[in-house]
């Protein structure tokens, strides 16, 4: 690897200051289960990494009942799903941090960092979109909010301008009749890239679908809302009805390419495939039936 | 160039090395410590071939910068027997003969004595989740996943006796 200068920042004043300092050469290292590999093969060239796993508010996880979950951008995905409320609260965000590359990669490995790392395949960025995730981004120059679906732009690319850092995630907390849930196709059965995967959530009361949302994962190049599907969902009666016109939405939405791990016209068959699936595993968990 | 000055506890040991900002906790493990039970396979994370536990967790050594184990408690390979006694997973591997060339074996061991510290009576699933990122290019699983269970199994007699 080329030299680098590490930063271990104690506050986010002084991180954000670091930013301020080094712009485009500075990166954040969470647990750098992407960026080590990338500045390897020459893929990144920043002269300054930032560490940013002593800082307060990147490394928090809290869960509040009015404000919902607070992720930090540096949180390693087993502190997540190691958090007994977190799993009984948001199961369709444990689906994902259990599944991101195998045991040892869980243990260095964030969301946030999964996010800033905009691969289109990312697997968090699906849940995050279906659990109405928000991006608390910081610089010196103050703060903002962006919803997930936004902050990715192209392949490898985000909203992030070069002073400024993701610090947090904001998950809502989950309203009555509310369940979410993120399935991925894999030729393994473990540690691959999704072919194709579907982060989706529902909000049932009195056998409707309240709202719905539906995000896929390796058919575009970016992570995709699908308005359409959420849109078949609304108001419609809790069935399968509903659920296969969402599917065939998502299906539709889907603008995937072919390459080594699939074909687009298989990729299109497995958001419609996907997207059924989770949808059903949504409306069990948010205590519904299908009929 | 600056080196930086890193103080971390290794396999028990108070231990202070010096090491460039670019450079692995694998570079450092085996290069300047000289600790080169922990091997290199792939340097990318994928193989598993560098698993060390470090505050209490198993991560690829190859995807952590020597100057992050600033602080750090860190289990090598080296640090698993207790003197000349072997750990039960390592007389497992051996009496099972869980290994052929040896190179994914330290990041074998590592990784499925942090398995069983935590959950003493794996299921076979269990086991073959946990270590899904270790791989192994002879000797294929059944047999390693077979000396999981019966290092589980005698660790399980050990406290019952």
């Amino acid at each position: 690897m080329h030299w680098v200068d590490y930063l271990r920042p104690r506050t986010l004043d002084e991180c954000l200051r670091a930013f301020a300092e080094h712009g485009a050469n500075a990166r954040a290292l969470a647990g750098g289960t992407d960026l080590l590999v990338q500045m390897r093969v020459g893929r990144r060239t920043n002269g300054v990494l930032v560490d940013m796993k002593a800082v307060p508010e990147l490394t928090e996880l809290r869960y509040d009942a009015l404000e919902g979950l607070t992720l930090g951008a540096a949180v390693p995905c087993y502190r997540v799903y190691g958090d007994e409320k977190v799993r009984q609260t948001y199961p369709g965000l444990i689906d994902t941090v259990e599944m991101i590359g195998g045991t040892q990669i869980q243990g260095r490995a964030s969301v946030g960092g999964n996010l800033c790392n905009s691969a289109p395949s990312a697997d968090a960025v699906p849940a995050l979109i279906a659990l109405r995730a928000t991006c608390r981004i910081a610089s010196t120059a103050g703060w903002r909010e962006v919803p997930v679906e936004d902050f990715c732009t192209a392949p490898g690319r985000n909203v992030l301008r070069e002073t400024e850092i993701l610090v947090s995630l904001r998950l809502p907390p989950p309203p009555e009749g509310f369940g979410a849930c993120y399935l991925r196709f894999i030729p393994r059965n473990e540690m691959d890239i999704a072919v194709a995967g579907a982060g989706v959530s529902v909000k049932l009361a009195d056998g409707v679908f309240e709202d719905g949302r539906v995000a896929l994962a390796s058919v575009a190049p970016t992570p995709l809302l699908v308005e359409e599907a959420g849109a078949a969902l609304r108001g419609q009666r809790v069935g399968r009805e509903a659920v296969a016109r969402a599917a065939a939405a998502a299906k539709a939405a889907a603008r995937p390419i072919t390459d080594m791990r699939g074909t687009a016209a298989y990729r299109r068959n497995l958001c419609e495939v996907l997207t059924r699936r989770a949808l059903e595993r949504a409306v069990q968990r948010a205590g519904g039936t299908l009929g | 160039m600056n080196s930086t000055h890193v103080r971390a506890t290794i396999n028990g040991q108070p231990t202070e090395f010096l090491c460039e900002p670019r450079h692995s906790l694998l570079e450092v493990l085996r290069d300047v410590l000289q600790l080169t039970g922990t091997k290199e396979g792939c340097n990318d994370g994928n193989c598993g071939a560098c698993t060390v536990e470090m505050d209490g967790r198993i991560v690829p050594a190859c995807l952590v910068l020597g100057v992050e184990a600033e602080g750090a408690s860190i289990l090598t390979i080296e640090g698993i027997a207790e003197g000349s006694a072997l750990h039960e997973v390592q007389r497992a591997f051996l009496e099972g003969a869980a290994l052929q060339c040896g190179v994914c074996t330290p990041g074998f061991i590592v990784a499925s004595k942090a398995l069983l510290d935590r959950n003493p009576d794996p299921t076979e699933g269990e086991i073959r989740l946990w270590l899904a990122n270790n791989l192994c290019r002879c000797t294929g699983y059944d047999k390693i996943v077979r000396s999981v269970q019966s290092a589980a199994c005698r660790m399980q007699q050990e406290i019952a006796t």
